[in-house]
């Protein structure tokens, strides 16, 4: 490979990893549009921690935690700190495919992104000291360890030999569902917000309070998922990285559309959020298999993963879990949906890849949902996870954080 | 002097305002107020529909002298009006004195 295509390689790499970090701007909006103002700051802080702290930890020992080298499969460690060896910064690296300096940044970043998507499903009544506890844990250990056994080659990498195992192009399994089963329990632990469900089993609305933000918020994630999926070639080999940009945004509007046309059909109203949320579980459920996909599969998978957005957001209304913003839905079903896609379409479609998804599913799923019972269960039987009542009310910005998001412009408080 | 209090709704604020205007009442207040009352919205969220009597409104505040009283409340009446349940409400009360703070005027003069 000669220098130029080693060069370009790596800037469309670096170009996707800005892409990715920008997708916390994405989080943060939607996050605070779905939810109420009085706590908005907290909203923000958390995400802003996420992103700094999830970074640093990465660069402490998380690079080094997922990519080990050789390895037993299952758990395995290379040290502290980054440590470039000489042929880090040239085309030996990777065959040319990006420096070391870029892998670590564009893996950096994928990490915290796992975070956020629990930072949404807890928003409103966690509180925040045990949150940041729970982030350094599951963000510093459980993501790149789960990451370790696929794309850092353990044991889901290999399942069937050498190679031939389970498949995760861009993450559905690695960062979205783990996000996702952190999420959940976390939601099933902290419980629901004061006055989400009253009598009978009722479920009350908690409408968000900037609607604009939020549609900016799904609009900078799908900007951001051409660096999530187009990077995730790891080159920026032209008939890959366009047919995977083809699949992620065809699924992303087939799930919008499908999402809009069922809870229209559903509700009998035409409900923006829905539509927002529908595109986003279609481009979690791409994640999987963006680059196995052919266009015409990729609409097909869009489409079932926006109609599972709106059934699944009712049937974690009905299970009387309390999601502000349908992470459970979007990321940990959708992302299951989309894990298991790459045994029913695209070019690795076969009963024994199906069993090899389903394995990745139940092993990410059995270690995500241990881990993150035992961090938040314990953090809930120490110090307690969940704002008191009056602080709930009153708002986490006041309460948390003394200040006001909006000091100068306040339009509701309730 | 009169207090004349109305709750209207937002949309015929302007209609409400420039009818005012027109019988020389140039001098109000006004702040948005949610109302509750019989009028209800339906809204839906998220796949869960509620309907809701909690609407925005809008609270006008007129202090007339006594002989504007009248063509003020009918003017409002007027303009306000739609015919469907939630038009709102007026509501008078007298005044012990008004004062203009430029001027340190008070009674009628704080009101001409």
């Amino acid at each position: 490979m000669d220098t130029a295509t080693f060069t370009a390689n790596n800037v469309w790499m670096m170009v996707c990893t800005a892409l990715v970090f920008f997708m916390h701007s994405g989080f943060a909006f939607l996050e605070i549009g779905l939810t109420r103002q009085k706590n908005t700051i907290n909203i923000l802080f958390k995400n802003i921690f996420i992103i700094t702290v999830g970074l640093l930890m990465y660069f402490g020992w998380g690079f080094n935690l997922m990519y080990p080298g050789e390895f037993n499969g299952w758990l395995g460690f290379s040290g502290f700190g980054l440590d470039m060896d000489p042929t880090g910064a040239t085309i030996a690296y990777a065959e040319g495919k990006y420096t070391y300096w870029t892998d670590f940044l564009f893996q950096g970043m994928f990490a915290a992104t796992a975070g956020t998507i629990v930072s949404g499903a807890v928003a409103e009544r966690i509180r925040i000291g045990p949150f940041m506890v729970f982030i350094i844990l599951y963000v510093g250990l459980i993501y790149p360890i789960v990451g370790s056994w696929q794309w850092g080659e353990g044991f889901l990498y290999s399942l069937g030999g050498d190679g031939a195992g389970f498949y995760d192009f861009a993450g559905s399994t690695l960062v979205h569902s783990v996000g996702g089963w952190g999420a959940l329990i976390a939601i099933w632990l902290l419980g629901p917000r004061i006055g989400k469900f009253g009598e009978h089993g009722k479920s009350n609305a908690i409408p968000g309070h900037n609607i604009p933000l939020a549609t900016a918020g799904v609009l900078i994630l799908w900007l951001g998922w051409f660096g999530f999926n187009g990077g995730s070639v790891l080159s920026a080999d032209p008939a890959r990285t366009s047919l995977v940009l083809t699949t992620t945004s065809l699924a992303a509007a087939a799930g919008g559309v499908a999402a809009f046309l069922v809870s229209t059909l559903a509700y009998k109203t035409y409900d923006l959020t829905m539509f927002l949320n529908g595109i986003l579980g279609g481009l979690v459920g791409i994640t999987a298999g963006a680059d196995l996909m052919s266009p015409n599969e990729a609409v097909l998978i869009g489409l079932i993963s926006g109609a599972i957005v709106v059934g699944g957001i009712s049937l974690i209304d009905r299970l009387k879990l309390d999601d502000p913003v349908g992470a459970v839905t979007v990321h940990l079903i959708c992302g299951i949906w989309g894990t298991l896609t790459v045994g029913i379409f695209g070019a690795m479609a076969g009963g024994q890849q199906f069993l090899y998804q389903l394995s990745g599913v139940a092993a990410a799923g059995i270690f995500c949902v241990v881990s993150a019972f035992v961090i938040i269960y314990g953090l809930k039987k120490t110090v307690g996870i969940r704002v008191d009542r009056q602080e709930e009310l009153e708002g986490l910005d006041l309460h948390e954080h003394g200040m006001d998001s909006y000091a100068d412009f306040r339009m509701n408080q309730h | 002097m009169k207090k004349v209090e109305a709750i209207i709704r937002k949309s015929k604020f302007d209609e409400v305002k420039k009818a005012l205007h027109e019988i020389e009442v140039n001098f109000f207040s006004y702040w948005d107020v949610t109302g509750v009352g019989n009028e209800k919205q339906g809204h839906i969220y998220r796949g869960i529909a509620y309907s809701t009597s909690d609407i925005q409104r809008r609270f006008l505040v007129i202090v007339v002298s006594d002989n504007f009283l009248d063509r003020t409340v009918q003017t409002l009446l007027d303009s306000a009006y739609t015919g469907n349940v939630g038009d709102g409400k007026i509501v008078i009360s007298e005044v012990l004195d008004v004062y203009r703070i430029r001027t340190r005027e008070n009674g009628q003069a704080g009101i001409d």
